[in-house]
């Protein structure tokens, strides 16, 4: 006769840590953002279609945070910012990660098509398969462009909204996958400028880790001037409007401003006062996307009761 | 741990799932009637021509 054991000291995986493999706070994000391309998109769409889009776009985003977990456990382990995450904490395997992932991608991909068109599927599969391979498995370790081009996968939500109501894609879409595409890599760098010790330890190479801060405040400045025509550009579209051109016009000096204080700042000034103004500019970039983007819902309020300026430019 | 304990947090868990995918059924019988009220063709192909199926 042989003895059995359970073993019960081995961790439960609550429901909660299920959720928590979706990265519940990334997906706000792109809820926001999808849910703003699919409102300010012409053409009223089936409120209960749209609340499924915005819900399986959401779920999609989920899926990819996933796989992100699954693939990247053993960097998650080092990193102080994500040692809590449930596969590098224990609470659940990195392999039912990789499977939550998949079966999520495939269902939200699925249900998105039934729901909404098979153009917003498809992006929605582009996207999942930009995050999940493109940024997670290949560039992240690869190259200090990594959040460069990986930033697409933020960037495409309003544009998988946009497709969601109207079935193609226009240069409105592009617009808002312009604007989150520049915006990601002064974001970013602002992070690592604090997170720099992690991201080195971890042996991912951030631009901070490779070619240093000095060079990463540069970066930040350059891009920072080159995401501003985006943003304004954004208001002489059909979706803009005179009250998105003021906000984006003050918004985009504020970041200005910002990034210029980065850029000038020497690294003394920075270890001195832990990183404050870094830490500033991170948070307000988060603040400049939410209002650009809570602009252009009003704008397209202001035009569904008719309180449009006619006379405003429509350049593009 | 005891099993008490183990019990009922697997109840919590076996709830929660149950709540998920009562919530989904809900939300595709929601967009089949939404499908259906925008005048979507319910019919499929079933391997007989049908002429109502062929667009005009």
């Amino acid at each position: 006769m042989t003895d059995v054991t359970m073993n019960t000291t081995s961790a439960h995986s609550d429901f909660g840590d299920y959720v928590a493999l979706l990265k519940p706070r990334v997906m706000s994000l792109v809820v926001f953002t999808a849910a703003v391309g699919l409102i300010v998109a012409p053409g009223g769409m089936n409120p209960v279609l749209a609340f499924a889009s915005i819900l399986f776009i959401a779920l999609g985003a989920g899926a990819s945070g996933s796989l992100n977990m699954w693939w990247d456990a053993d960097i998650d382990r080092i990193m102080k910012r994500t040692q809590g995450r449930p596969v590098p904490s224990g609470k659940v395997t990195a392999n039912n990660a990789m499977l939550v992932g998949l079966w999520m991608s495939v269902l939200s991909v699925g249900m998105l098509g039934l729901a909404a068109n098979w153009l917003a599927a498809g992006l929605l599969a582009f996207t999942i398969f930009f995050y999940a391979v493109v940024y997670s498995m290949w560039l992240k370790r690869s190259t200090p462009q990594n959040i460069v081009i990986g930033g697409a996968a933020g960037a495409f939500p309003p544009m998988v909204g946009w497709a969601a109501a109207t079935g193609s894609v226009s240069i409105e879409a592009v617009g808002m996958f312009m604007l989150i595409f520049m915006w990601t890599p002064p974001h970013f760098w602002a992070l690592a400028l604090f997170m720099n010790e992690d991201y080195s330890k971890a042996g991912v190479p951030m631009l901070t880790v490779t070619h240093g801060k000095r060079s990463t405040r540069n970066h930040i400045m350059a891009y920072t001037i080159l995401l501003t025509p985006f943003c304004i550009g954004l208001a002489f579209t059909s979706i803009g409007g005179p009250l998105y051109f003021a906000l984006s016009v003050v918004l985009s000096a504020m970041f200005l401003q910002g990034a210029f204080k980065l850029y000038r700042r020497a690294e003394e000034d920075a270890i001195a006062d832990k990183y404050a103004a870094e830490r500033k500019v991170f948070r307000f970039s988060l603040f400049y996307l939410f209002l650009l983007f809570a602009a252009l819902l009003i704008e397209t309020a202001l035009r569904a009761f008719d309180l449009q300026w006619t006379a405003w430019p429509q350049v593009f | 741990m005891t099993d008490a304990e183990i019990h009922a947090r697997r109840k919590k868990n076996n709830v929660m799932l149950g709540l998920v995918l009562v919530a989904f059924v809900v939300l595709v019988f929601s967009i089949t009637v939404a499908k259906m009220m925008s005048g979507a063709n319910m019919e499929a192909a079933d391997h007989v021509l049908r002429p109502q199926l062929i667009d005009q």
